[in-house]
């Protein structure tokens, strides 16, 4: 569904992805590892449209569709979804009527009609309990005064509301205490199907204990250098990153 | 309510308010006693109406314009302008011949298509109808001995009402536009709620389509009597033109004991262009007078027009425990500016007042909150609490806030918040990325931000008001 070619990116002229290939079919779980700078965030921003990071060369589809001319909420539109690193607060804006506007405006990109109000707060009841999200945090404003754990709860709890069919978990477990990560996990878990598929960035092969993935790439200095099973997690977790940054010096 | 009772409502008070029957003499520009008697005569006013424009007029002589706002107005020739209002040249015939845009626009507020054609400029008459309803609306506000009527009309059938009131809020000396619009009003609104009476209907549908009749020098007097309650919405949402520039109204407020009067305005008059060339100046007097025991007011107005926007509305707490509300919501767009705010006068015992100022700024954009609160030395256990927001789109706007606490009565308890923020381009990009567009995210940030005062308006007008707020502020961030 996903096909990244020779992607190259920068910021302020800066370059940060050098050459990024990458490939993502439905019913997949890709891990996305690396150090500190190599590039992860970015990549997360550039598949979803951030104007911060400018794409100077490659082509990125989506089920054929040419990503990069699509407009970010376009791109939502289309199924794709990023749980974001540190989500925003949004003082004065409910989340009910947040979630409720993005919901309709996926419906009618769709061409389908806008959900009533009491089909939208079912649907709103059974996705909080999927990550054990209580009352009191739907009826706030948009992550106002959440704390970290609540709000990549409430991450969640917006992909379960949204659906996509390409989720990017953007260090979804960083900030986490072992209960919330479990929480996290499960209702990342319980929303894998065959047709939908997820990109899981991360720092630590802790969460992929919990969200196994299918594949593992390693992303140092702007490209992916190494892929492997759930097995090379594992491996990076006993000998660090400078294996694999000895290893590609060795390459060249 | 049905359309066709608006309709019918605004043809009949076409026959009333203005008197479009112009002779074949050329009417003079410019300002002069011989302009104030003439507008005089074309209203066929009492000699005691006359006497009241003169005095005005030549103490307006005397004035000078004042200069202290934070506001940078270009010179006012008050010799240029038309102090009598011309009937409509080259009104359109049908929707064919309106600016586009402008319907665009009433699209998106979702304004009724009859209404439409009024806001237009089409000749009302055009405007085709059948039912005959307008009878029953004006029997069940006289059944109820709820006057309501033009200011003009009032002027003649009910000159002792306006005679005892008029001007007992604002008198005419007050202010440099006070006084010009005590020489040279056109016309407005006039309400008188007897004792005991609640006034069944929002006062607001009627006026809306009259709106662009009463022109620039407006005039509107209420009077709730004792336990009688009324709640009045001037304005609309629809973008209002006008060839005069300069509108000076004037609306006074009197409420007896136990009455509650509520003054809800929606102002939406042309801003000028992307350049800030043209665009109406809305400098407006408005203030109630808590007059008895235990009575209240309550203003609300959302303001996204006008080039400069210049306005204070308040309120002088007389009568023991009464009490005064002021909600606003002022959006500076492009090179719009506002410079308003309110004053609470504290006077009676047990008094107390509530501000809440929302100021939204966008593009050049400058937005100042101006409040007194005034507690007198008599004023016994008053109470006030002021809160004045301010919300930045981008870096080339600006908000200020001069807010004045002059407290002589130690038993007083003033209290006064006031935060800034700004909207960021990762708020936008989060809602984008949940499939949200940039305007609408925006509409959405800024309505939660304005929600606590778009609460306080009739509630068919909360909902044009919202989306007039996201129209204003199109294109003012990304």
């Amino acid at each position: 569904m996903l096909e990244i070619k020779n992607l190259h990116a920068s910021i302020n002229g800066k370059e940060i992805l050098k050459g990024l290939d990458l490939v993502v079919r439905p019913g997949e779980i890709h891990a996305i590892m690396g150090p500190n700078g190599a590039g992860k965030s970015t990549l997360a921003s550039v598949l979803t449209g951030n104007q911060t990071f400018e794409v100077t060369k490659g082509e990125v589809t989506f089920y054929g569709k040419n990503l990069l001319e699509l407009s970010p909420e376009d791109r939502s539109r289309e199924g794709i979804f990023l749980s974001f690193q540190y989500p925003v607060e949004i003082p004065g804006v409910s989340m009910v009527n947040f979630m409720r506007t993005a919901l309709n405006e996926h419906r009618k990109y769709k061409n389908l009609e806008p959900l009533s109000a009491t089909d939208f707060l079912r649907i709103m009841r059974e996705k909080k309990e999927l990550v054990e999200m209580d009352n009191k945090l739907a009826n706030r404003s948009v992550n106002e005064g959440f704390s970290g754990g609540e709000k990549k709860r409430n991450e969640i709890f917006q992909m379960a509301m949204l659906e996509p069919r390409l989720a990017i978990l953007d260090e979804t477990d960083s900030g986490l205490d072992i209960d919330a990560l479990r929480i996290v996990a499960n209702g990342v878990n319980k929303l894998k199907r065959p047709d939908n598929a997820s990109i899981v960035i991360t720092h630590y092969q802790r969460l992929l204990e919990y969200i196994v993935p299918d594949f593992v790439h390693v992303l140092y200095d702007g490209r992916i250098v190494k892929t492997g099973g759930k097995e090379l997690a594992m491996e990076l977790e006993d000998k660090g990153y400078d294996w694999i940054k000895k290893e590609v010096e060795e390459n060249i | 309510m049905s359309t066709d009772i608006l309709h019918e409502v605004t043809q009949a008070d076409y026959k009333y308010g203005f008197t479009t029957d112009i002779e074949t003499d050329i009417i003079p520009i410019g300002l002069s006693e011989d302009v104030v008697r003439l507008i005089s005569s074309k209203k066929k006013e009492p000699e005691w109406m006359l006497e009241f424009r003169l005095k005005a007029y030549r103490h307006w002589l005397t004035m000078k314009m004042p200069e202290w706002a934070h506001l940078d107005i270009p010179k006012i020739d008050y010799q240029s302008i038309a102090y009598y209002a011309a009937p409509r040249k080259n009104a359109p015939k049908n929707l064919d011949e309106v600016d586009p845009e402008l319907l665009k626009t009433f699209e998106k507020l979702g304004i009724p298509l009859h209404e439409r054609m009024a806001l237009s400029g089409m000749a009302v008459d055009a405007v085709m109808d059948s039912v005959s309803v307008k009878t029953t609306f004006k029997e069940s506000l006289s059944e109820l001995g709820i006057i309501f009527c033009s200011f003009s009309e009032a002027v003649e059938h009910h000159p002792d009402l306006v005679q005892k009131y008029m001007s007992s809020v604002v008198p005419y000396t007050d202010n440099f536009f006070a006084t010009l619009n005590c020489a040279v009003f056109s016309d407005g609104s006039f309400v008188y709620i007897p004792k005991g009476v609640r006034c069944p209907m929002e006062l607001s549908t009627y006026f809306r389509i009259n709106a662009m009749n009463t022109g620039q020098f407006e005039r509107t007097l209420i009077i709730a009597d004792e336990d009688s309650y009324v709640s009045y919405l001037e304005g609309c949402t629809a973008p209002m033109r006008d060839e005069n520039q300069l509108h000076a109204a004037i609306v006074e407020i009197v409420a007896m004991k136990n009455a509650q009067v509520k003054y809800s305005t929606v102002q939406n008059w042309y801003p000028g262009d992307k350049n800030g060339k043209g665009g109406i100046y809305n400098f407006v007097t408005k203030r109630g007078i808590c007059k008895g025991e235990s009575s209240k007011i309550s203003w609300t107005q959302v303001e996204t027009g006008s080039a400069i926007t210049w306005k204070y509305p308040s309120c002088i707490l007389l009568g023991d425990n009464s009490s005064a509300e002021f909600y606003s919501v002022a959006v500076t767009n492009h090179h719009q500016q506002a410079d308003t705010g309110t004053k609470m006068l504290h006077i009676g015992k047990n008094t107390s007042s509530h501000i809440l100022s929302k100021g939204i700024s966008a593009g050049f954009g400058q937005n100042s909150y101006r409040g007194l609160v005034k507690i007198n030395p008599a004023a016994e256990n008053s109470r006030n609490f002021s809160q004045c927001d301010s919300l930045l789109l981008g870096d080339k706007c600006g908000a200020h806030t001069f807010p004045y606490m002059e407290v002589n009565n130690d038993t007083a308890i003033v209290q006064h918040e006031a935060t800034t923020s700004k909207i960021n381009e990762d708020q936008i990009f989060y809602c984008n990325q949940r499939g949200i567009s940039t305007e609408d995210a925006v509409g959405l940030i800024v309505n939660g931000y304005a929600k606590e005062v778009l609460n306080q308006l009739p509630m068919e007008f909360a909902v044009e008001a919202q989306k007039l707020l996201q129209i204003t502020l199109e294109g003012s961030v990304g």
